[in-house]
């Protein structure tokens, strides 16, 4: 199975059985993707591929062969500096513990991109499938709405 | 998971020709949100899996004047933010865009929606429940048990596993058909007939043999899809399975009489539902408060209640009057 990862050529063999997110996590060493509850509820293993948000737990890892995959570890800017997402969840404090943080960022990647982000109420709607158990929701959706609003004003 | 062998056909053909030398039990894998999931927890243990997720000719929307055209493979998120469906078909619209998460909706596909399989946790957790659906003859775990979220409407003694999706409901109600190929040839579904109630054999889910797969949905264009809405009840605002969703269609004349009526409940029975004997009190009439209250009311007149789901009853009626309320807006907009 051949893919990109974060922009890098990847190939490996795959047992058909195996997911997306053990494929980065136990293969690649990408652990920034979380592994939560593994069936598809809680939104921790969120990555992009072609540009789509879609849960790695449940992606075969075959299915994504000729693709382009994005983790939370590819979406720095080209000089490593953080991602205006990633500036604004600490600028909200919109995190506690952490573990939900990479996929809310690589969901509120795409709902910015989706143009998902016209109110609050949206962004709640378009980000309802990231869980986050310490409820920094408040935070969350103001640092969403920072970043859409910087990247509809041409920041 | 138990291994399986795994390809992945870049053509509808091609995946027939797959189909025909498969083995006994082999399923067909689309967005994998349902399937890779039941695999995962060894629910489903297919030798082979065939994937379309891929397979380009199966991408497709065409809201056509005639008809609306969905290719099986085409994403719930990309019908649900096409700009005709959104405008000309709310009801469509919303019971896709309410359904799961964005994540979920980028993954999976019209068509294997269609068939997903219940969210019963006696059916999802393990042989310590008994379940007839998992493991025939051995029992319903639900019947008794914590029904909360079961169905009140087509179950049997044997099953009263919820059917949990949103989209076949409101196709059900425009009158959608579905196109379906496999070795045995092409043949064309309605929505109506597609799905089954449990009956005594709640194995049994769908008309469809397990080598046919959906190639395409078609739905007649209909001027109810403008007065459509799919009103979702849920635990919490987002990202929930229905307590009880009413998917409604209406046109009204410029006399206020109610033309056109389509009733279909979701989250409430065994399968997609059609209230007709609710739509037949509307057709011809008024509609008003007092009138969309007893078509509720007869749409769960055939509502069987166990242990703990029996507030879902008056719930679902007050859905059906609610959302012919918002039609019936929409419909005179």
């Amino acid at each position: 199975m051949a893919c990109t990862v974060n922009g890098r050529d990847v190939s490996l063999d795959l047992d058909p059985r195996e997911s997306l997110l053990d494929m980065l996590r136990e293969q690649l060493a990408l652990t920034g993707t979380k592994k939560g509850c593994d069936q598809g509820h809680c939104g921790a293993c969120t990555v992009h591929v072609d540009g789509r948000r879609v849960l790695s737990c449940l992606t075969p890892a075959v299915q994504v062969a000729g693709q382009a995959v994005t983790t939370i570890e590819g979406v720095a800017g080209e000089d490593s500096g953080l991602h205006p997402l990633q500036q604004a969840f600490i600028d909200h404090d919109a995190l506690q513990c952490g573990y939900c943080t990479p996929g809310q960022i690589m969901s509120g990647i795409a709902c910015i991109a989706e143009g998902h982000c016209g109110s609050d109420d949206e962004i709640r709607e378009y980000m309802s499938g990231n869980i986050c158990r310490c409820a920094a929701y408040v935070g969350i959706v103001a640092a969403v709405r920072q970043t859409a609003d910087a990247v509809r004003n041409g920041a | 998971m138990r291994a399986f062998s795994y390809v992945a056909p870049d053509t509808v053909d091609a995946t027939v020709a797959a189909l025909r030398t498969a083995p006994p039990g082999t399923r067909i894998l689309a967005g994998g949100t349902t399937l890779y999931d039941l695999m995962k927890l060894e629910i489903e243990t297919p030798p082979a899996v065939v994937d379309v997720h891929r397979i380009a000719e199966l991408d497709t929307i065409d809201a056509g004047e005639r008809e609306l055209v969905f290719g099986a493979g085409a994403r719930m998120a990309d019908v649900a933010d096409h700009p005709v469906i959104r405008t000309a078909y709310p009801g469509l619209a919303e019971s896709l865009w309410q359904a799961a998460s964005q994540q979920l909706r980028n993954m999976a596909t019209v068509g294997g929606n269609l068939l997903q399989r219940t969210r019963c946790p006696y059916f999802r957790n393990g042989t310590e429940f008994p379940c007839n659906k998992r493991d025939p003859g051995s029992g319903c775990a639900a019947v008794g048990g914590h029904d909360r979220a079961h169905a009140l409407l087509g179950g049997s003694d044997a099953c009263i596993a919820t059917y949990p999706g949103d989209f076949a409901v409101m196709l059900l109600a425009f009158d959608a058909v579905v196109d379906v190929t496999g070795p045995a040839g092409e043949r064309t579904v309605p929505l109506a007939g597609l799905h089954v109630e449990p009956g005594d054999e709640p194995t049994r889910e769908h008309v469809l043999a397990p080598d046919e797969l959906i190639v395409r949905i078609r739905v007649p264009a209909t001027p109810a899809g403008r007065g459509s809405t799919y009103l979702k009840i849920r635990d919490r605002e987002s990202y929930a399975f229905a307590l009880a969703a009413a998917a409604v269609g209406l046109t009204v004349d410029a006399d206020g009489t109610v033309g056109d009526c389509r009733i279909g409940l979701g989250g409430v029975a065994t399968r997609p539902w059609r209230a007709t004997e609710a739509e037949q009190t509307l057709i011809g009439g008024p509609l008003t408060p007092q009138t969309a209250r007893r078509a509720g009311e007869a749409a769960f007149a055939g509502a069987r209640s166990g242990a703990e789901n029996g507030f879902r009853i008056e719930l679902g009626v007050r859905t059906v009057a609610d959302a012919l309320r918002i039609a019936g807006e929409r419909a005179t907009r």
